[in-house]
């Protein structure tokens, strides 16, 4: 295993947010450059927790956290961090606070140093490559639910970050959007790790699916594809199902 | 929630620079609001619906707001003619109203009017982000400007995370009465919005630290002043000069 590619390096990671039961309990988690990694779980099993541990959001009680080779502690080392990983949050209203969508999209370009010329090029050509051109000028807070998310992932991506973090990406989409994020998902060439109850589409994005509960990643519960004998209504039309 | 009915719009008004707008409407308000003789306060009015015209607003739509404010001074006019000391105009029953009363009710009438129309006109014509952008430009403090955007856009939220919470009381059949179940409930409600308001501050607030920011706000927009906003900007000043001339009675 060849140390510059390893991304991530969570070792013994331990959280909780109260003192009481632990929501990261010893968790030791790899992500390596290319690593496309799915992670499913109950809910409070620790998923978003371990995200935003991983940014900096959330400092662990205890265990270390090196990102591209350096032990990350406080503010000013996640920040720097900040660049590289760009994270979804479950709610697209967390993500999206300017007025209008161009702004919002320019927020991190502008932070990261461009100019409002550069930013605003940035913020064009990441929404004409997701498909949203003519967006530019909508306000926010009067998009769709998918419409969006969709505008999320293009804050996140607009940032040009090697890691992707997403949390239930497809969570309240209907099948077209849901179908629209996971062929952008798939045609990205970055590092990721994705939350989803969703199997279909962690099935489709990543090349590993993990399992967490109680505040541990199951790493021997690796996920395979596999068939089952079933039944469901309409099943006499003929049909498919997603691999 | 909150619609920005007047924003949208292709008039000379619209087009003017929004920095040149804010301060007008200010130093316009400022001058109407102290301005007590009515030689200045009818020129004024006159000045407002000039803007207004100009601005090419749905007439129907500005009156109706005017309806809110003239709703409130209607209570001003059966008070203070009642209230004031002075020499008695006409009696009401046993009432008997001053005519300072009545001179000074009708100024607050022409004032309120006046300053709405003048804001409606100028500062309801910017939309909302572009007006905290160019508070910016004018040296607002950078906090007060987060303040105000983040009130706009996270409002809506808010308003729609109360009517979740109320739809979720009526399909439990909460019908509102006068009783302490009634007072609890909306205690809760007030609570448990106030708290979800404050989790979601902060996970709006992560989400800004995951895309870098540091406390610095940096914006996109650029203005320009060109002529015609000098032109206007001209002429206003001279108008509001001219009023402060009406006023306190200076002759050159």
């Amino acid at each position: 295993m060849e140390s510059n590619n390893l991304i991530i390096n969570l070792k013994d990671i331990s959280f909780s947010y109260s003192g009481d039961k632990p929501v990261l309990d010893n968790l030791s988690f790899q992500l390596l450059r290319g690593d496309r990694i799915g992670l499913v779980g109950p809910n409070g099993s620790g998923k978003t927790t371990l995200l935003h541990v991983i940014m900096g959001l959330l400092r662990p009680l205890s265990g270390t956290i090196e990102l591209f080779g350096k032990t990350a502690h406080e503010e000013k080392d996640f920040r720097a961090i900040r660049k590289k990983i760009g994270l979804l949050f479950q709610d697209p209203d967390d993500q999206l606070f300017s007025p209008t969508v161009l702004e919002d999209v320019a927020f991190g370009p502008l932070n990261l140093g461009k100019s409002p010329e550069e930013a605003r090029d940035i913020a064009s050509q990441t929404l004409v490559g997701l498909d949203l051109s003519g967006f530019e000028n909508r306000i926010t807070y009067k998009l769709s639910g998918g419409e969006k998310k969709l505008v999320s992932l293009a804050t996140v991506l607009a940032m040009d970050p090697e890691v992707l973090l997403l949390d239930e990406p497809t969570n309240g989409l209907d099948d077209e959007t849901e179908e629209k994020i996971t062929d952008i998902l798939k045609g990205l060439s970055l590092s990721c790790i994705f939350i989803s109850h969703n199997l279909d589409f962690l099935f489709e994005t990543t090349n590993r699916v993990y399992a967490m509960a109680d505040g541990k990643i199951l790493l021997d519960e690796t996920l395979v594809p596999h068939s089952h004998v079933h039944t469901h209504r309409f099943g006499r039309l003929p049909h498919e199902h997603k691999p | 929630m909150i619609e920005e009915q007047f924003s949208i719009g292709d008039s000379f008004v619209h087009n003017l620079d929004p920095r040149v707008k804010i301060i007008v409407a200010i130093i316009f308000s400022v001058v109407v609001a102290v301005s007590t003789s009515f030689s200045a306060l009818l020129p004024a009015l006159v000045v407002a619906v000039i803007l207004i015209l100009l601005a090419k607003l749905p007439v129907g739509k500005v009156f109706y707001r005017l309806l809110f404010v003239n709703g409130l001074i209607l209570f001003l006019w059966f008070l203070l003619p009642f209230t004031f000391q002075g020499d008695a105009l006409f009696t009401v029953g046993p009432l008997v109203g001053t005519k300072e009363g009545v001179l000074y009710v009708s100024q607050i009438t022409f004032k309120s009017n006046t300053i709405l129309l003048a804001m409606i006109a100028l500062l309801a014509t910017i939309p909302i982000s572009t007006l905290g952008h160019a508070m910016r430009q004018l040296y607002v403090p950078d906090k007060a400007v987060h303040l105000f955007l983040f009130t706009y856009r996270y409002i809506h939220v808010i308003f729609q995370e109360y009517q979740r919470l109320v739809n979720a009381m009526r399909i439990r059949g909460f019908i509102p009465k006068t009783n302490i179940h009634t007072y609890k409930s909306y205690a809760y409600l007030v609570g448990i919005l106030l708290v979800r308001s404050y989790d979601r501050a902060e996970r709006i607030h992560k989400a800004m630290l995951c895309r870098g920011f540091t406390g610095r706000y940096y914006t996109l927009s650029r203005f320009s002043v060109r002529t015609r906003d000098l032109v206007y900007l001209t002429v206003m000043l001279a108008a509001i000069l001219g009023l402060v001339m009406l006023q306190w009675r200076v002759t050159i």
